[in-house]
């Protein structure tokens, strides 16, 4: 069994009486140490299957699997990296990562460990030199940087990201899915990111979920990306292999499953 | 090249110490143009003002004093604020610390009753649903009209007093809490639910300081309400106090006493709402609207 396993699961929701399906029958396994990304039209129930990991949503059909333990709750060892960083306005950095540190370390390591651990995770990001500012006196990109920080801070057996850099601009983006691929190598976290950037998708990935269009979305095709690492974006603007990929999520997303014109 | 590279740092700290010498009289001027700027109109408003109620209160049978003659008349009372000769004859000092003592009591328990209450019905929908009608009928309720029922029910003015002071209060505080803990956003109860906060932690790490903007626009509503309502309720309870100082005055024809008394009123009510919107910037590190 794989370490993260997502097994027929299903998701409906309902409002007014009206019950609609977003998710049908969603089958994944993910492997240890492995980054996998998500990619899908709007709509198409990616973050939602993202929550479910989480444990923020339960599943109506079928069951997550991490470490051979059902999931049914959110927890630390599942930590998520949010669309719009979710710092808290009124902490600083360092307290903002310190929330999630002192709560999930508790009992677990001393304070002067805690505090060891904050300032190495806010080293891992480089944002030491803006540990005591409040988010709002930092740049988006920053912000980013810290939430990551704060979600690697909880030692978590899958990292999470929700469309981590989908707020920034290309070159903040960029500088920081290199920074994202340089922890994913020194640390060896296993990762889910949900996208809709499909070089982004090839560039990081070992192997990329192509969702269908909802409702009722499912899993349409898993790609592999061989690409060795450490991988350098410049080499790979050439790169057959790259072209490949990114030829085939393009002709899954806009020739086989593009989004009906109305939706779009 | 070498006396170049000598000379230059020795111009570059001359230059430096002239430019940090020379603006230190324009940073003087400008600083006290600033101040001028906000005391000046003020100022003028407020004699062009005290003119017109001098030359309108000077002719024979106008019906209130001229300031001239409030001043006259009240000039014991402005420079002897400490005095007690036993009753309820004391100076202006400890008829309003009277009145103040009263407000905090009640305002406080307004305090801790509203946030409680607004906290629970931002939160549970059923609560919502069950008090929101009941608080909205009683809002509309004039302080006032509490001071009967409370009197029926504490048979003793003070304690009747803080009733209205805390009933005045209440509704504002819990109302705004309720909107502020409805709109905390989805995010922080995502983020506390994956770091797995308790509800104790939720409730002081992420709730408290996410609603402070609301919850410190309710307090200062409150605390203008709350000083609205003491006065009134201290004319019919009597005993030391402000409100009970209004209208002894009146009822002795004192007119310039009620004067200064109501100036004082205004003056403190003023400071009160200051003050709180000075701890909302404090506890809310500047994100409360002022």
């Amino acid at each position: 069994m794989a370490y993260l396993d997502i097994s027929r699961v299903g998701i409906s929701f309902t409002r007014a009486g009206r019950t609609s399906e977003v998710l049908r029958e969603v089958d994944l396994g993910v492997a240890k140490g492995e980054y996998v990304s998500i990619i899908g039209h709007s709509g198409c129930g990616k973050s939602t299957l993202l929550n479910i990991v989480a444990g923020l949503l339960r599943v109506s059909t079928g069951a997550v699997l991490l470490d051979g333990r059902e999931v049914n709750s959110p927890g630390p060892d599942r930590a998520v990296v949010f669309q719009n960083h979710s710092l808290l306005p009124w902490l600083t950095v360092r307290e903002n990562v310190a929330l999630a540190v002192d709560k999930v370390f508790a009992g677990r390591k001393s304070s002067g460990e805690r505090r060891d651990w904050i300032d190495a995770n806010l080293k891992l990001v480089n944002m030491t030199h803006a540990a005591d500012k409040r988010p709002s006196e930092i740049s988006g990109g920053m912000k980013q940087r810290v939430g990551i920080a704060r979600a690697l801070a909880m030692e978590p057996k899958v990292l999470l990201l929700d469309e981590p850099f989908g707020a920034l601009d290309a070159l903040t983006r960029a500088h920081l899915q290199d920074q994202v691929m340089e922890i994913h190598a020194r640390l060896g976290n296993t990762m889910i990111m949900i996208t809709h950037d499909v070089d982004e998708a090839v560039l990081l990935s070992d192997r990329i979920v192509m969702m269908t269009n909802g409702p009722s979305a499912t899993i349409g095709e898993v790609l592999e990306v061989p690409l060795p690492r450490p991988r350098r974006r410049l080499d790979l603007m050439e790169d057959p292999v790259y072209a490949h990929a990114r030829a085939a999520v393009i002709e899954f997303l806009y020739a086989r499953h593009a989004l009906p014109a109305i939706a779009a | 090249m070498s006396t170049t590279a000598i000379k230059s740092p020795i111009a570059s700290t001359r230059e430096r110490s002239d430019v940090v010498r020379a603006p230190i009289g324009p940073i003087v001027v400008k600083r006290l143009r600033a101040v001028a700027a906000e005391l000046v109109p003020p100022i003028v408003v407020l004699v062009l003002l005290l003119i017109v109620w001098q030359i309108l209160c000077s002719r024979p049978g106008a019906g209130l004093p001229p300031p001239t003659r409030v001043i006259d008349e009240t000039w014991d009372l402005i420079v002897h604020p400490f005095y007690d000769n036993g009753g309820t004859d004391k100076g202006l000092f400890w008829h309003i610390s009277a009145s103040l003592q009263r407000v905090a009591l009640g305002y406080s328990i307004a305090a801790v009753v509203g946030i409680a209450l607004g906290t629970l019905v931002g939160q549970s929908t059923w609560a919502m649903r069950g008090l929101d009608p009941i608080f909205q009928v009683l809002r509309t309720v004039p302080p006032l009209a509490w001071l009967p029922l409370a009197l029926a029910a504490f048979r003793d003015g003070q304690p009747s007093a803080i009733f209205v002071i805390f009933i005045t209060s209440v509704w504002p505080i819990i109302i705004n809490t309720a909107v502020g803990i409805r709109n905390i956003p989805q995010d922080y109860r995502n983020v506390s639910a994956v770091i797995r906060l308790n509800g104790f932690e939720f409730f002081w790490k992420i709730m408290i300081p996410s609603a402070a903007p609301y919850i410190f626009t309710g307090l200062r509503i409150g605390i203008g309400l709350s000083w609205l309502a003491i006065v009134a309720a201290e004319m019919l309870i009597g005993g030391v106090g402000i409100g009970f100082f209004i209208w002894d005055a009146w009822n002795s024809s004192k007119i310039s006493e009620i004067i200064l008394a109501l100036i004082y009123v205004g003056v403190i009510g003023f400071i009160l709402d200051k003050l709180v919107a000075m701890l909302a910037n404090v506890v809310t590190r500047g994100t409360s609207v002022q």
